[in-house]
């Protein structure tokens, strides 16, 4: 480092250009190289020689200050105390594309961290600038540009607001239709960044027109723009019933549900949850997702998948479709999903959230469902507190249906109730209660345990009449 | 006389008689008068029974047409009652009947539309079939958005039980569609052909490329001035299309497998790194016997001396710049090792010096000593700062002296 910084004030402009090249690479490879970097007090010398020097030097000093920004913190906050973010934004001011891009990737890198940094960079004048280098017709300049919009928004609404007062959605939203895929990732990203804050936000980034377009994207070859994409998508659904049901009128939930289809791992998530969200604003929308046939492609996610996470998203999502009425949970029930969101809660190998979640998606859809063929392998291996409301249901629909009541007795179901035990009082017990008085006294009796010994009893103690 | 001796002689029997007539009169005087008293008393009775007879007649009817008045007050009041009542179930029983009716009207209408709902479920799904195959064609699905949206606006009625005071939100939800519908179509079709015509490039791409690589395994078969070869046949007119592809062709060699040399971490190589010969030592080679190059040229040797000359940094460059006081850190240190005891060696003249200082009351302020004019005395804007350290107190060396004899150029030296 001692070497490197006197050739830094060295006469010949390549010297001091291959110096700060060298220093930048070496900042890039590791965190304490920076901090030797930035202790070293480099910066300051890069700072003051940034306003003044030809392009190659600005783009060589931007790498150094981006490559020490990256690693932590306390690097950035050392940036921005010496004063580097002005000099950034003059040079974002210039002419050529390369050094632009060199400096808006260094603000980017600097604002990722927080939220400080990222006012620091706002009040520094830094996004009218990178608004404009969007405009600009070199792609990689419009891709770092992007991100580094994306970087700023994410930290606080303020910040978002900030970045849509300047007019950036209406240029992102335009960019959203270039092809190359790296720019959508970024495009997208923005973007959900400023939808996810609030109703408003989410409401101006809609009223941009994104929609069918941002459905295109869900089709992409590549990953990364798919998961932005339903990224941006669950963003705005997330937050009220009507940006849900915008959604879901311009055909969202279908390109969401092919979309999970044809990727894997943590590319679906935001899918998943995406359907999870529209689903839970209400019934009619809840629906709405029913029709578009997510749930066994949902159902398909919570048995293939091997993270625990991924499995726990799918499991909320289908407890917040089967929630509302019978008709909801039956579409949940018919496709065989109960028995794993059982096995998932019962086996010890999940995680604590995969419990919590798979035992109140079971919870709220057995609640209401009324179609028996599911409920009754529920009766044989349920823990206690499951099969509360399994019986509890059983009880509600057998009194009204008498091929319910038939089918019941002829699969065992109700040679089952009767060998379970609860507590008397119990409400186990009143639900048993209610089952058994819709069946003639014989057939429970016959059907209770123990009645083979009772009766053979019977026969040791009759007496036959004496002729 | 013969009357009185008889009537004598029968004295004592009158008077037995006498006596015993009385005394049977008393035997049957008793009877008597208990009969006497019988048939009174029963007349008597008769009488007042009778008597009493007429009385309760008279006491019944009284209280008969009493209480039929009464009874006939009550009964009103009953028919009364019941009329009315009879009437409120009537009424209620209509009221219902209306209630029952509206609110059936009211729910299908306003509230919650089945069919409706059944309408845009159907929508909903067939704009989804639009998403999922006309991939190609997004002017379709902009017709369909626009149609749900449509029949949204058409049924002039808020969407669903939850939203049933968002009459507003089926506004919101056509305007999405409406504005910039055009804007739209375009430019999603403009997209449609940019990605057609991009597959077809890649297509077209992969096609050359294959036909390239075909060609540089086949370079063999081109045709040589004496022997033709197979694509350029002496009877055709022209030589066919893979000939020319094959001059074109650069034959193909096959692929060493690229071993990755692990640059070997060699400590020596580290050190001879960091040490002053940083730059490539590469020995003189013997010079190829020729003429010397006309012209004011340097000598060979002299120009690689300075080609390969090693790093030779100033006593400032070679240095640190703060030498000195990590110097006196370094010997502080050393001290600080040996020594036993950390405390000052105090002279015993002050030992009895142990008044406290009180200093002016000009330059000290109601908490304590004023720092101005004993520890700063300049105004300060830390704002301005471009960093935090202060200005090092160091000393510039000069190096007049420094290159003094290892220049190149021979200009200012004493020949």
């Amino acid at each position: 480092m001692s070497l490197l910084r006197p050739l830094l004030l060295d006469v010949v402009p390549t010297i001091q250009q291959t110096a700060a090249l060298a220093l930048g690479r070496l900042a890039n490879y590791n965190g304490d190289l920076a901090e030797a970097v930035v202790k070293g007090d480099i910066l300051p010398q890069l700072v003051y020689s940034l306003a003044e020097q030809n392009r190659f030097y600005k783009k060589a000093a931007a790498f150094v200050l981006r490559a020490v920004g990256k690693h932590s913190p306390q690097l950035a906050q050392a940036i921005v105390d010496c004063g580097a973010l002005d000099t950034l934004v003059i040079c974002l001011e210039d002419f050529d594309p390369g050094v632009k891009e060199a400096a808006a990737w260094a603000l980017g890198y600097i604002a990722r961290h927080n939220a400080e940094l990222s006012q620091a960079v706002v009040d520094a004048g830094a996004v009218p600038l990178l608004v404009l280098c969007i405009q600009e017709p070199e792609i990689a300049l419009k891709r770092i540009a992007a991100s580094a919009l994306s970087d700023i928004s994410k930290h606080s609404p303020e910040l978002a607001q900030t970045v849509v007062d300047v007019g950036a959605i209406a240029h992102l939203a335009q960019m959203i239709l270039n092809p190359d895929s790296k720019l959508k990732r970024q495009v997208l990203s923005a973007l959900s960044q400023i939808a996810k804050h609030s109703v408003d936000l989410a409401e101006m980034v809609v009223e941009a027109e994104i929609f069918p377009v941002v459905l295109t994207c869900l089709k992409d070859k590549d990953d990364y723009v798919k998961k932005n994409a339903s990224t941006l998508i669950r963003e705005i659904a997330k937050h009220t019933p009507e940006l849900s049901q915008l959604i879901v009128n311009t055909g969202g939930v279908a390109a969401v549900t092919d979309c999970i289809g044809s990727c894997k791992g943590n590319i679906r998530l935001p899918g998943i949850m995406m359907l999870g969200y529209v689903a839970a604003h209400s019934e009619n929308l809840a629906m709405a997702v029913i029709v578009s046939k997510a749930v066994p492609q949902l159902s398909v996610c919570l048995s293939e998948e091997p993270e625990d996470h991924i499995k726990a998203a799918a499991a909320w999502a289908l407890g917040q479709i089967g929630r509302h009425t019978p008709e909801h949970a039956r579409a949940v029930a018919v496709t065989n999903t109960l028995p794993v969101l059982l096995s998932l809660y019962m086996s010890t190998e999940s995680s604590e959230d995969l419990q919590t979640k798979s035992k109140k998606a079971i919870k709220s859809i057995l609640q209401k469902c009324t179609y028996l063929p599911a409920l009754e392998p529920f009766l044989y291996d349920a823990p206690p507190n499951i099969l509360k409301h399994v019986v509890g249901q059983f009880s509600k629909v057998l009194p009204y249906d008498s091929k319910a009541r038939r089918l019941f007795v002829t699969s065992g179901g109700l040679k089952k109730v009767q060998e379970i035990k609860a507590g008397p009082g119990s409400l186990l017990q009143e639900y048993i209660n209610s089952i058994n008085s819709c069946y003639p006294e014989e057939i429970v009796r016959y059907y209770s345990p123990g009645y083979s010994d009772a009766l053979l009893q019977r026969v040791d103690s009759y007496q036959p009449l004496a002729n | 006389m013969a009357t009185l001796a008889r009537l004598q002689a029968r004295s004592t029997f009158l008077v037995h008689q006498y006596y015993f007539r009385n005394s049977a009169v008393d035997v049957f005087r008793k009877k008597e008068y208990d009969a006497a008293v019988k048939i009174q008393s029963w007349f008597r009775g008769c009488q007042i029974r009778a008597y009493l007879r007429y009385l309760h007649r008279v006491a019944t009817v009284i209280q008969k047409c009493w209480r039929g008045y009464l009874g006939r007050q009550h009964y009103q009041l009953i028919v009364k009652l019941e009329f009315c009542t009879m009437k409120m179930n009537l009424y209620n029983a209509m009221a219902v009947r209306i209630q029952k009716r509206w609110r059936g009207y009211r729910i299908r209408k306003y509230c919650f539309n089945y069919f409706y709902l059944k309408e845009y479920l159907k929508a909903v799904s067939e704009t989804n079939d639009a998403i999922r195959y006309c991939y190609q064609g997004f002017a379709i699905l902009d017709e369909l958005c626009d149609h749900t949206a449509w029949r949204l606006k058409r049924k002039n009625t808020t969407l669903f039980p939850v939203y049933s005071m968002l009459n507003t939100s089926s506004h919101q939800m056509c305007g999405f569609s409406m504005p910039g519908n055009l804007r739209h179509q375009e430019a999603l079709e403009e997209f449609a052909e940019m990605k057609e015509r991009e597959e077809k490039k890649a297509d077209l791409e992969r096609e050359e490329k294959k036909r390239d690589y075909q060609a540089r395994k086949m370079h063999y078969l081109l045709s040589t001035k004496q022997i033709p070869g197979i694509y350029n046949s002496p009877f055709r007119k022209d030589p066919d299309p893979w000939e020319l592809r094959l001059q074109k062709a650069k034959p193909l060699i096959s692929q060493r497998p690229k071993v990755k040399q692990k640059r070997d971490v060699n400590i020596s190589n580290q050190l001879a790194c960091t040490s002053a010969r940083s730059l490539p030592q590469s020995e003189i080679l013997p010079p190829i016997d020729r003429k010397q190059c006309q012209g004011p040229f340097r000598d060979i040797t002299e120009v690689l001396e300075q080609r390969y000359k090693p790093l030779e940094p100033t006593l400032w460059m070679a240095e640190p710049i703060n030498e000195l006081k990590m110097a006196r850190e370094e010997l502080r240190k050393q001290e600080w090792m040996r020594n036993i005891n950390d405390n000052m060696f105090l002279p015993f003249s002050s030992y009895h010096k142990n008044k406290k200082y009180i200093p002016l009351m000009h330059s000290s302020s109601k908490y304590g000593p004023n720092s101005y004019g004993s520890q700063h005395f300049r105004d300060e804007n830390p704002k301005k700062w471009i960093c935090d350290k202060d200005f090092q107190t160091v000393l510039p060396s000069f190096d007049l002296f420094s290159k003094y004899g290892k220049l190149y150029s021979k200009a200012g030296q004493i020949i």
